[in-house]
């Protein structure tokens, strides 16, 4: 499977485990929630570690933890929730996370510009026939009213 | 006014080009019809009852005779021959084709203009007094700070897929023109004790279905703070606004259900952590005052004799002064009201001819500009004396000159029925029937200030909550019935009408309206207002009457 990472097409070494799933070797996501849970043991194990949080979870329960952590899936249950857009600004704007922050779930391909502007840098689309228009959307625009965080 | 640097054009042109984009991939099939609602809707696109509803963005109600060109020319081209012009100061066509709407919006690019934030659950276009800049009123103008909002709203990526629409109105007057007591944030330049000037914040007010009155959240905010404040607030709200429930995802139901001393903490304690980084300098607000200087006033424009002469000679000229122009900070000029609510046709709506021709007026009498009010009229801000008498004859030619600014013709009125897939009654024919029973132009001047607000639905798009009559279209069973509000107010004393009691039937609203002016001109006392006749006496006697045959 291929996704979009600093503005190129890339192969995903990520695989994310459902919270009813056995943890596995590799470099695995989690949910917020199973990471709360299974904390001490993910640290622990021999892969890179990420954590999925939806719209509805809060980015300041994962501030302490974000030295640990090598990718967050910000996750779309529909496109039309844009809480994820100011997790995201926090994340890399107030908490200063300098890892992946990767856009997944129901998002469009018209929201990629400005994700990538409040600090999403890799994105995880449904078709991945449709990730070369999608990366050519990040530069829909050359000119921003507003600051962006990268 | 505001000129667009290479940059800002750029910007617009891009946004053009990817709605282009957008358009085809939807004609295509390659983007969903949800999809593309939600695309199209941010750019001012709506779906409507016979067609597409293209909604256009008019910054603060400021526009100039080039852009008043291009929207004839897109009147006659692309649309049916007129316009409409909004509450927010914005202009609609009712009759695009889908498909050449990236074809208008390169139209209107290339005068500077866009449908950017128009609709959707977005920052939308910030309005403002549209007597700005000439009022007598005013403790400093406050356009300059309306296009900084604007710049900022624009393609903001943070806040584009917010849980409702995101209304802002700033006022830079003693006198509250703007409604900014219903906006999610209102802005009021005010001067601190200091002498310095500032501004007072309210918000979660709003209108629609549960009007509410802003709230004062800061009232004193330093002009270098604007910006970060305006974030902090926007960022709660995104984060907290309710999105389960799209009737309950205002801003002001946030508020409401948090409690204001909750949200006034949640929004200051943000604030703190950003408002270092995101500082206005002086530079850049100087800098936008420049594009807002006051044009080349004549210094001797008080001296001309002929307008006082013109007022003898002429009774009908001198009623026109009288009601549909405005004083004006310098001597010797007056702003000159453009009245939308001539009889016979619907309220707000203008012809391409009438665009044009208003356009030339601009030139040569109002230094090219034009403003669009709140209440669905347009302004020339600055005419002087001497130029109302020909300005005056030329309006009355192309049926722009109805003396009734701020009379109960002067109807706030929505598209209803007639166009509007969300109306559940029509709005357009009501308010032509409540304008043939009062055609008695004595009659109507004789009643004096009073503000009938007429929407099509619960929506409430013409601010019927706030006005001094309330009228608000309802379906009772397939059939279109209207219910009556009294005392409502959108200015400084802001207040929501009462409800005078069960809905009228479609052919008793006018019965219903010419019977409370009756009965207001019957129990006023000496000079009275309407508004301020219902407050002493409430709406018991204006009920009797309404009812009395029931």
């Amino acid at each position: 499977m291929q996704i979009i990472k600093d503005k190129q097409i890339v192969d995903d070494t990520w695989s994310f485990v459902p919270d009813d799933a056995e943890l596995k070797d590799g470099d695995i996501s989690v949910s917020l929630a199973r990471w709360k849970k299974d904390k001490q043991q993910l640290l622990k194990s021999n892969g890179k570690i990420g954590i999925r949080i939806g719209p509805a979870d809060s980015v300041e329960e994962i501030a302490a933890d974000l030295k640990d952590i090598q990718l967050i899936e910000l996750d779309f249950p529909g496109f039309g929730d844009g809480r994820i857009f100011s997790h995201a600004w926090l994340l890399r704007g107030r908490y200063n996370y300098q890892g992946e922050i990767r856009a997944t779930g129901y998002f469009m391909r018209d929201q990629i510009f400005y994700l990538s502007r409040v600090g999403v840098n890799a994105f995880s689309l449904e078709k991945t026939e449709d990730l070369p228009v999608a990366l050519s959307t990040l530069n829909d625009f050359t000119i921003n009213y507003q600051k962006s965080i990268r | 006014m505001y000129q667009y640097n290479n940059n800002d054009q750029t910007l617009i042109e891009e946004r053009v080009a990817q709605f282009r984009r957008q358009t085809e991939s939807f004609l295509k099939g390659e983007i969903s019809d949800d999809q593309f609602r939600a695309l199209r809707l941010m750019n001012g696109l709506y779906v409507q009852t016979h067609a597409p509803m293209l909604r256009i963005a008019g910054p603060y109600g400021l526009l100039n005779s080039k852009q008043l060109r291009k929207l004839a020319h897109i009147a006659r081209t692309y649309d049916k021959n007129y316009c409409h012009f909004t509450t927010r100061q914005n202009i609609q066509f009712n009759w695009p084709q889908l498909e050449r709407v990236p074809d208008i919006l390169e139209e209107l690019a290339s005068v500077q203009m866009h449908a950017i934030q128009t609709s959707g659950n977005c920052l939308r276009n910030t309005s403002s007094d549209h007597l700005a800049g000439v009022c007598i009123d005013e403790i400093e103008d406050p356009r300059p700070y309306c296009e900084i909002i604007r710049q900022w709203t624009t393609l903001h990526p943070e806040f584009a897929y917010l849980p409702r629409k995101f209304k802002i109105a700033v006022s830079g007057a003693k006198h509250d023109r703007a409604a900014t007591q219903f906006h999610d944030i209102g802005l009021h330049l005010v001067k601190n004790d200091a002498g310095e000037i500032g501004f007072k914040v309210l918000v979660g007010g709003g209108l629609g279905r549960t009007p509410i009155i802003g709230q004062v959240i800061r009232p004193y905010l330093e002009k270098k703070h604007l910006l970060s404040y305006l974030e902090a607030i926007l960022r709660i709200y995104n984060l907290f606004g309710r999105r389960d429930n799209k009737y309950k995802a205002r801003i002001k139901i946030l508020v409401k259900e948090a409690g204001m001393e909750k949200f006034v903490g949640l929004v200051e304690k943000e604030w703190l952590l950003i408002r270092d980084d995101l500082e206005l300098g002086v530079d850049r607000i100087e800098a936008m005052k420049a594009y807002f200087a006051p044009p080349a006033y004549q210094a001797d424009a008080a001296q001309d004799t002929s307008y006082a002469q013109h007022q003898l000679n002429n009774k009908a000229f001198a009623t026109w002064v009288k009601y549909n122009t405005a004083d004006h900070k310098v001597v010797g000029y007056r702003a000159a009201f453009i009245s939308l609510k001539a009889p016979d046709s619907p309220p707000g709506d203008m012809t391409d001819t009438q665009l044009d021709a208003v356009a030339d007026l601009a030139d040569q009498y109002s230094f090219g500009e034009i403003r669009s009010t709140h209440r669905q009229n347009l302004i020339l801000a600055d005419v002087k004396q001497a130029d109302l008498f020909p300005l005056w004859q030329q309006l009355d030619t192309l049926k722009l000159a109805t003396p009734n600014i701020g009379t109960a013709t002067d109807m706030i009125c929505c598209p209803g029925l007639d166009f509007c897939s969300l109306a559940n009654a029509s709005s357009i024919g009501v308010a032509k029937e409540i304008n043939e029973a009062l055609d008695d132009i004595d009659y109507l001047h004789d009643i004096g200030d009073v503000k009938i607000n007429m929407s099509g639905c619960m929506n409430g798009c013409a601010h019927q909550s706030v006005g001094h009559i309330g009228i608000l279209g309802v379906d009772k069973k397939g059939a279109e019935w209207y219910q009556l509000t009294l005392g409502g107010s959108s200015e400084n004393e802001a207040a929501i009408g009462e409800r005078l009691g069960p809905a009228v039937a479609k052919d008793e609203v006018t019965k219903a309206i010419t019977t409370i002016l009756d009965v207001y001109i019957k129990q006023r006392q000496d000079d009275e207002s309407f508004l301020d006749m219902v407050k002493r006496v409430g709406i018991t006697p204006f009920k009797e009457q309404v009812y009395a045959d029931n």
